[in-house]
């Protein structure tokens, strides 16, 4: 039931890497929800969404954790995660995993209907247009394969960035293919990984952007850690971190020293 | 051709380091990728006949019994001769006997990804015919004793320079002595030899684009048109073609036909397209005297029962390796068998092994750029996932990995314990790597930091930081 008084109650599912590697992701996720007049909880009782397992085909685990995520999540209006890979897993392949259980199929549609990923929920549930924030750079925007293509995710982040005064939105060439990080691909196959994440760095370089964003940690770790091997100095923040106006701290793979 | 599909990692690591080939893999990105995209913008129903081709296709698998009879009858009434081949060497064998029955010496082909499938070409060289390939490609490939690497544009991988030195070292004997530089150049000295080819041989073996339930005609599309030369010409006329090539109709065909060039190779409708229905008939003043079909299985009757029934809609456009950037990073070599890229990955271990094939499932990120070109939309990622699915279940994958994902998925599955362990973990990894931001080499992590930096976790894990917050807003 959804609380009109005091907007939407949202669970925020935090994804592992925010929550390991990027805790300010998370934060920067709290805040625009907050900020679009959400109340926002973090259940205790969330890890990861089970995509490595589903992904390797280990569908036993995936089932495992599926159901931890639909039990933790089973209360709130919506459930909404900062990345379009995690939410596509919960929006488009949980339901293909109780194919066989209609209980579990249930549940699961139920899920899927009220997971949204963060920026698609801010413009398209929330209605916002418009940022109140300054981001002074020359950014280009990396989108993300699963937010892109699983939940069409595309003009959404560039609408919001558009409101930013001083930041100017240079598109790289090929914005929309893969960066090479594919969760354990990117460690099973890391010669054909470095070579796509490469080709993505010359992308970024070309377009003369100082600041790279997207919409999913993995593919940011894997382009900011290509950068930092090639020498390259463009800043990577998540684009919650910007629309937030939390860039003050390191980007990713920068350090404090 | 023996697969080399379970090389596939030194394979791909050996194609990273080839200049010639990532030169011109550069290009195919550049070419094909660009083409189709301004094809299928100029035509507003472009969608929609993606649509009415998966439905086309799906009706055809759901009644393929039917239209394959049909299609038999068809080709009987016009004079030709169905053959029913199960196995890659059962279509060999029919075909070299064929081959036997009318003394032929030199055997000419058409390209067909078929024939390439089922070996067509050891084959009769093993039963001493002497062969030509007619498209040039794959003449090329035939000179340089090398398999395909596209299945639309198979010599893809070769310079022009590699061409000019064939070229060069095989026509010698022909008197062509000139190293031919200029592509005009190349391309007349190809034809100059293939004429010959086309007007002394006794038996043209071609594949099939589509077979037509309707009449009974098979369709084959080419931009040289050496695949009407190889029909025509010889006295006898072998089409290959696997079983899901048959289509209810003409008007069916029209559809496909439109999807078909544009995925391709951003081509409205290639130079040929060509219809041959049986044998010349009494009033023809040219064609074969004899007409045959080799219908080949080969593994397709099983996928209609299972999981992967929606891979055989592929009309082998190409489209999916062409967009696909792990294609695009190792070419079609790397993949060690007949079909690469996405159709290949998914192909392959149903054909030449689920064992010999197991990397190709694998060497794919899921980005899904595939399937959103594939003209008959088939699901490519969701296949893909089938295949893990059943490494998983029948322990095709490492030990190793198994133990390391089932170790991983306890503690997801344990929040409390997990949220602890992290905590302290990433305590240790963000005070080590704070002052530079990343670490060059992590023990356990060789595989990412050998091409890349891992960036340095910010040190707190959300979960803690959060707890702390609130704990902090409360007092």
């Amino acid at each position: 039931m959804k609380n009109q008084k005091h907007g939407p109650r949202v669970g925020l599912f935090v994804t592992c890497l925010a929550d390991l590697y990027r805790p300010s992701v998370a934060f920067a996720t709290v805040k625009l929800l907050e900020d679009a007049g959400a109340t926002v909880e973090v259940p205790k009782a969330q890890t990861c969404c089970g995509q490595p397992a589903l992904n390797n085909g280990d569908l036993d685990h995936a089932r495992i954790l599926a159901k931890q995520v639909i039990r933790a999540f089973a209360d709130f209006d919506y459930v909404v995660g900062p990345s379009g890979s995690c939410m596509g897993t919960i929006k488009t392949h949980f339901v293909e995993l109780f194919d066989g259980d209609p209980e579990g199929l249930t549940v699961a549609k139920d899920l899927a209907e009220r997971s949204h990923e963060l920026i698609s929920f801010l413009t398209d549930v929330m209605g916002i247009s418009n940022i109140d924030i300054n981001y002074d750079g020359i950014v280009t925007y990396h989108d993300s394969c699963s937010g892109l293509r699983e939940l069409s995710i595309h003009d959404q982040p560039r609408k919001l960035l558009a409101s930013i005064p001083e930041l100017t939105l240079n598109e790289m060439t090929d914005s929309n293919v893969c960066c090479g990080f594919g969760g354990t691909f990117c460690v099973k196959y890391p010669e054909i990984s470095s070579r796509m994440a490469d080709d993505k760095c010359t992308r970024i370089e070309e377009s003369g952007a100082d600041t790279l964003l997207g919409g999913d940690l993995g593919c940011l770790l894997n382009i900011a850690g290509r950068l930092r091997r090639r020498g390259q100095t463009t800043r990577v923040f998540h684009v919650a971190e910007v629309l937030a106006g939390m860039t003050d701290g390191p980007g990713i793979g920068e350090g404090e020293g | 051709m023996k697969p080399m599909s379970h090389d596939f990692k030194a394979r791909s690591e050996k194609a990273l380091e080839d200049p010639v080939l990532q030169s011109a893999l550069k290009n195919l990105g550049l070419g094909f990728v660009e083409a189709r995209r301004q094809c299928a913008n100029a035509l507003p129903e472009f969608e929609a006949l993606r649509d009415l081709g998966r439905d086309i296709c799906d009706h055809t698998l759901a009644n393929l019994d039917f239209y394959l009879r049909r299609y038999e009858e068809k080709v009987t009434e016009a004079g030709g001769q169905v053959h029913w081949a199960s196995t890659p060497d059962d279509a060999c064998r029919i075909v070299t006997d064929i081959c036997r029955n009318v003394d032929a010496k030199k055997v000419i082909r058409g390209k067909s990804m078929i024939g390439e499938e089922v070996g067509i070409n050891d084959a009769l060289e093993e039963a001493g015919f002497e062969t030509v390939e007619t498209d040039l490609g794959e003449y090329i490939l035939q000179l340089a004793k090398e398999p395909p690497s596209h299945i639309v544009a198979p010599a893809i991988h070769k310079s022009k320079d590699e061409i000019s030195d064939l070229f060069q070292k095989h026509h010698a004997v022909r008197g062509l002595t000139e190293r031919q530089t200029e592509r005009s150049a190349l391309v007349q000295e190809a034809r100059q030899v293939l004429r010959e080819a086309f007007v002394s041989a006794d038996v043209g073996i071609t594949g099939a684009n589509f077979l037509l339930a309707d009449t009974g005609s098979n369709i084959i599309v080419t931009n040289e048109g050496n695949g009407d030369l190889t029909c025509t010409l010889p006295k006898v006329h072998i089409v290959t073609a696997a079983i899901d090539k048959v289509i209810p109709s003409v008007d069916d065909a029209m559809v496909l036909l439109r999807l078909l060039g544009r995925s391709a190779t951003g081509q409205e409708i290639t130079a040929y397209t060509t219809f041959t229905t049986g044998p010349k008939r009494a009033e023809d003043v040219d064609g074969p005297e004899e007409y045959h079909v080799i219908l080949v299985d080969n593994g397709r009757s099983t996928m209609l029962g299972n999981e992967f029934r929606d891979m055989l809609r592929c009309i082998r456009c190409g489209a999916c390796m062409n967009h696909c950037p792990v294609y695009g990073a190792i070419g079609g070599h790397a993949y060690g068998w007949v079909y690469p890229g996405p159709m290949g990955s998914v192909l392959t271990p149903m054909m030449a092994g689920l064992d010999e094939a197991k990397d190709l499932p694998n060497a794919c990120t899921l980005n899904g750029r595939c399937q959103e070109v594939c003209p008959v939309r088939i699901p490519l990622p969701k296949l893909l996932r089938v295949h893990r699915t059943w490494q998983h279940e029948f322990k095709h994958n490492s030990g190793m990995f198994r133990f390391g994902l089932g170790v991983w998925a306890f503690f997801a599955a344990r929040p409390a314990v997990y949220q602890f362990g992290t905590r302290i973990a990433m305590a240790v990894m963000g005070a080590l790597g704070r002052r530079k931001g990343v670490f060059t080499r992590m023990p356990l992590a060789g595989g990412w930091t050998q091409g890349r930096d891992l960036p340095t976790p910010q040190g707190e894990t959300f979960q803690a930081a959060w707890r702390q917050k609130r704990k902090g807003q409360e007092q």
